[in-house]
């Protein structure tokens, strides 16, 4: 490499690490201002650009953290264990429901296959706000009003639509002679599926686990339809709750939103590698 | 199978057993936060000493969901027996039939204790049908190092001698309920006493001219929001603030103030300012296990001591007279109790709901400037008319019923003749094994998804508010394609929302795209130093729940305080008034949907980067093509068919992205950046509950977005053959 190159070659080095660090502000500037807003003693931010708390405290944390009930026991624990309840057995159930039938529309012809794919996208297309009172109905048939299992269903059969897509595009991309040499080993057909596509398969199916939990996990308005009693509550029933008719508790609310973002981030960043491979979705063609 | 079996068993272990009774119980909804919440539950501790045989169970409930969980809790059997809500949504819960009668034990008490006025805004057709608690309004509060004495006439308030950057009086100019106590010194009020259009009158353009010279003579802030009257008063940058109870738990030590009546309008002849009051009361709910207990508790919350205790505790005016007694030296409540006195009580006409926003957006027109204040209130006028038209008339369901039974009796002939072809029996048995796997993920998708989908899609032939509905037919289609008879490209009108969703979709997956790609290929690079680091942070974003980082956003873009005017009058440009304009609001929505979504495409294009193979590369560049080329011949093409799916999902996904929009414009200026699913949720929530309208909505955007990918695929198939 000539003199020449090599200074060009860094030039463009530069730029791109210029290019991301500008992309990386761009995405965490909002997010930045939610953590000044939640360090901030007062209820509004101070009009500045960089988002530095003047008179850092943690009393909104300690103020969501330490809500307790009419008998005194902290809720915010009892709310935070039903959010990861809920939201991962959605994700469980969801997995449990979309796996085998992606699986089937990855590798059999079956007739129906293309109507329920087409029917499946078409799920994606109606707005929920519709759905929400016959949904509260069916509920209260089933006596499933006000607990986790009600909820849980819900979610979880919400999510299997794009679940199905995601974990067909991963099925397709796995090659067919993998199952065959585990049949020809005298394997059945569902045994080769489990005990050698789903292994396959598991950056896919942690991400379709990921975007599963995450519907659970964000979703307020069924919840705060369906449940009926603080200590079923989920996390952003909480965070709903500081916004009021004529004000909000900012504060309070950047605060506890920190506290609903931390597991969601955290679960990015050990799922990272596998959410590059594993988000095909592929399968969206109907 | 068995896995699946263990889990479902064990999510229902994990929900709660059946409660066990000890006591009667009795539970008690309310929306309210802080202090107050503290008062109830000091009122209903006090309470059960006395009361042993009662339990009194509080639930907190979020306010934005509250008056649609009680509509749909209590006539399932699952709502609360005693709910606590303000007086003008009476009418609406006593047509809906959710609230019972109340009963006195002691009615020349009542009578005497609590005032007229207060006791008609819970009365129905000369029916008792709720307990009045406590009075909520606004008052004037007044920054004593800054003025002295009484305020008596608003004028005075442009007269102050007042330091640089400071106001005469923080308000939420632009919005209807802060503003309506100077209409009213005016003698307009939102609505009229038959439930019409209020602010038509002279009285009202006089009152809109006097807030406008207010805010171009800088008395009033522009564009104040509730956040900014606070931090104005509490920073003792206003000498006055109008404002409700809750603004004094945000002063500062320090600070100097007293609470008083709204001043009188000298413009207006001397009439005082009256504002809208509302009543808090006690509502038994309907079905109610233990009616005679929340009565009980109702009366001990009016006129017990529970009175007392709201007041002391919760800081509210209670309606007791004989409460006052004690309350004598506080003189913050008894400037709010005399601030109250002097208001005016929100009229309960079902009308009365559906008024605000048209009024808030006419005030919002005529203090931006961007119509006069004839033109603005005019226009006011007609938004009111649009969601307050009649309803259509009913159409015999037989009509419905028939139309049903014909698509069912060709349902099934078309299906009967297909299961006769000997070709197609057979493929179903040989796909007997396939649908083993699918069975449960149909009846799931089926049960759960499909059918309410389906249930909901066929209220759109059904009218009317609330639960009450009756069927009307295609009519709501009708209405809505026709654009309720206007202008096809009118205001509001579905056509010219399509327009704008369309746009808005267009937009957003372009620099979805654009972005996503571009920062994929640049982490694809090999040897990227850091490349985790900013892979992680460039993926935030998509980890912090929507509604939340919205919010932040529309804090981002506000006129004084948001981070964007802070940047640019730093950089040496004119702050600008994002919500006032179109082009300004449309770009803050798409600023903040695009942040939300670019890691979406992002990820993605990362994904299919690392499956094209490196040798097509290395050959290109043996071939001598550059950089631009390389991604113009290889990438791109290579990128299309896993990108493809993506942009239809996307697709869908933000034609129906209604938190942004909800929560950054909200529709400003004027309902002009509303979207179709926006749309829909405005006609279900604030004009009215016309669920089966919103319903029809719902409908419309599913076909357009089914009919669009139809179209968009059968392209593509053209296209792979």
């Amino acid at each position: 490499m000539t003199g020449e190159d090599q200074r060009s070659h860094v030039l463009v080095e530069i730029g791109v690490h210029l290019i991301l660090l500008v992309a990386v502000s761009f995405a965490l500037y909002p997010v930045l201002w939610v953590v000044s807003l939640a360090l901030s003693p007062g209820d509004a931010p101070e009009p500045s650009v960089l988002p530095i708390p003047t008179a850092p405290s943690l009393t909104h944390f300690s103020a969501v953290v330490s809500t307790t009930n009419s008998e005194g026991a902290l809720l915010f624990w009892r709310q935070l264990t039903n959010s990861l309840l809920i939201s991962l057995a959605t994700a469980a159930v969801a997995i449990g429901i979309a796996t085998p039938a992606a699986y089937a529309l990855a590798r059999f012809e079956f007739v129906g296959a293309k109507a329920g794919t087409r029917t499946l996208l078409a799920t994606q297309m109606f707005p929920g706000v519709a759905a929400a009172i016959p949904l509260y109905l069916l509920l209260n048939v089933a006596n499933l009003l006000d607990t986790r299992t009600g909820l849980i269903l819900v979610y979880a059969t919400s999510a299997v639509p794009f679940a199905i897509f995601q974990l067909r595009g991963a099925f397709e991309g796995i090659p067919k002679e993998l199952e065959e040499a585990a049949m020809v080993d005298g394997a059945t057909r569902f045994g080769a599926f489990v005990r050698v596509v789903l292994p396959a398969a598991r950056p896919a199916l942690a991400i379709t686990a990921l975007f599963a939990f995450m519907t659970a996990w964000n979703e307020f308005i069924l919840a705060a339809t369906f449940l009926t009693s603080e200590d079923m509550y989920t996390l952003p029933i909480v965070l709903q709750r500081y916004m009021g008719e004529y004000d909000a508790q900012w504060g309070a609310f950047a605060a506890g939103s920190i506290l609903v973002s931390l597991p969601v981030m955290a679960l990015f960043y050990l799922l990272q590698k596998n959410l590059v491979g594993g988000l095909t979705s592929g399968g969206v063609k109907g | 199978m068995r896995r699946l079996l263990q889990l479902a068993l064990a999510a229902l272990l994990l929900s709660p057993m059946a409660r066990v009774h000890a006591q009667e119980r009795v539970e008690v909804w309310h929306a309210y936060r802080g202090q107050e919440e503290e008062g109830l539950r000091r009122a209903a501790e006090t309470f059960m000493q006395a009361n042993g045989d009662l339990r009194i169970v509080l639930v907190a409930q979020p306010f934005g969901a509250y008056a649609s969980k009680l509509e749909s809790a209590i006539p399932t059997g699952n709502g609360p027996d005693l709910f606590i809500d303000t007086h003008d949504r009476i009418a609406s819960y006593v047509s809906a039939g959710l609230v019972l009668p109340a009963e006195l034990p002691d009615v020349p008490a009542f009578e005497a204790r609590i005032e007229e006025t207060h006791r008609a805004a819970f009365t129905v057709d000369g029916v008792l049908r709720g307990y009045p608690l406590s009075l909520k309004g606004a008052a004037l509060y007044v920054n004593l190092d800054l003025v002295e004495g009484e305020v008596v006439a608003l004028e005075d308030l442009e007269d102050l001698d007042l330091p640089a950057d400071t106001f005469g009086l923080a308000m939420e100019a632009e919005s209807a309920y802060w503003t309506s106590g100077l209409f009213a010194a005016y003698g307009a009020g939102l609505i009229n006493a038959e439930g019409g259009w209020g602010l038509g009158t002279e009285g009202a353009a006089a009152g809109l001219t006097q807030l406008l010279g207010l805010v171009e003579r800088g008395v009033i802030p522009a564009e104040s929001d509730g956040a900014l009257v606070n931090r104005l008063f509490a920073g003792g940058r206003a000498a006055t603030a109008i404002s409700g109870p809750w603004l004094a738990a945000d002063l500062p030590e320090g600070l100097r103030w007293r609470v008083q009546p709204l001043p009188i309008v000298e413009g207006a002849g001397g009439e005082p300012m009256r504002p809208y009051v509302t009543v808090e009361g006690a509502y038994i709910a309907e079905r109610s296990s233990s009616p005679e207990g929340a009565r009980r508790f109702a009366s001990f919350l009016m006129l017990g001591p529970g009175a007392v205790i709201r007041a002391q505790a919760a800081r509210q005016v209670v309606t007791d007279r004989d409460a006052w007694t004690s309350l004598e030296d506080d003189a913050f409540l008894q400037g709010f109790r005399a601030a109250a006195a002097r208001g005016t009580v929100t009229p309960t006409h079902p009308h009365m709901r559906m008024a605000y926003v048209p009024a808030d957006r006419a005030i919002r027109k005529a203090l931006v400037g961007t119509a006069t204040v004839s033109e603005a209130l005019a226009e006011g006028a007609h938004r009111f008319a649009d969601v307050t038209r009649p309803l259509p008339d009913p159409v015999d369901s037989t009509w419905g019923m028939f139309f049903l039974g014909l698509l069912l009796f060709l349902g099934l002939a078309w299906s009967i003749k297909r299961l006769r072809d000997a070709e197609l029996r057979e493929a179903i048995r040989r796909s007997v094994p396939a649908y083993r796997y699918v069975a449960h993920a149909v009846l799931a998708v089926g049960l759960l998804v499909i059918l309410p989908l389906a249930v909901g899609g066929a209220t759109s032939f059904y009218a009317g508010h609330g639960t009450d509905m009756y069927f009307v037919g295609v009519a709501n289609y009708l209405d809505i394609l026709s654009a309720r008879g206007g202008d096809l490209l009118g205001h509001g009108s579905f056509w010219l929302v399509l327009v704008v969703t369309v746009l808005w979709t267009v937009l957003n997956i372009t620099l979805h795209l654009a972005i996503g790609v571009a920062l994929a290929l640049l982490l694809h690079r090999p040897y990227l130093r850091f490349k985790g680091v900013y892979r992680v942070l460039l993926i935030l974003p998509w980890a912090v729940p929507n509604y939340v980082t919205a919010l932040a956003w529309k804090g981002m873009f506000h006129l004084q305080y948001g981070a964007v005017n802070t940047i640019l009058v730093e950089l040496g440009f004119e702050p600008v008034s994002w919500f006032s304009s179109w082009i300004t609001a449309f770009s803050a929505n798409l600023a903040t949907n695009v942040w939300l979504g670019f890691p979406f495409m992002m990820v993605v294009t990362l994904g299919a980067l690392t499956s094209i193979p490196k040798d097509v590369y290395e050959a290109a560049a043996v071939d001598g093509a550059n950089a631009w080329q390389r991604f113009r011949l290889i990438t791109f093409p290579l990128l299309g068919p896993f990108l493809a799916p993506a942009v239809i999902m996307g697709s869908v996904w933000t034609f129906n992205m209604f938190n942004v929009i909800y929560l950054v414009s909200g529709g400003e200026p004027d309902g002009g950046t509303e979207i179709l699913v926006s749309e829909a949720y405005r006609w279900a929530f604030t004009r009215g509950n016309q669920y089966g309208y919103a319903a029809a909505y719902a409908v419309l955007i599913f076909g357009i977005l089914y009919l669009s990918t139809r179209v968009l695929a059968g392209r593509k198939e053209a296209g792979a053959r």
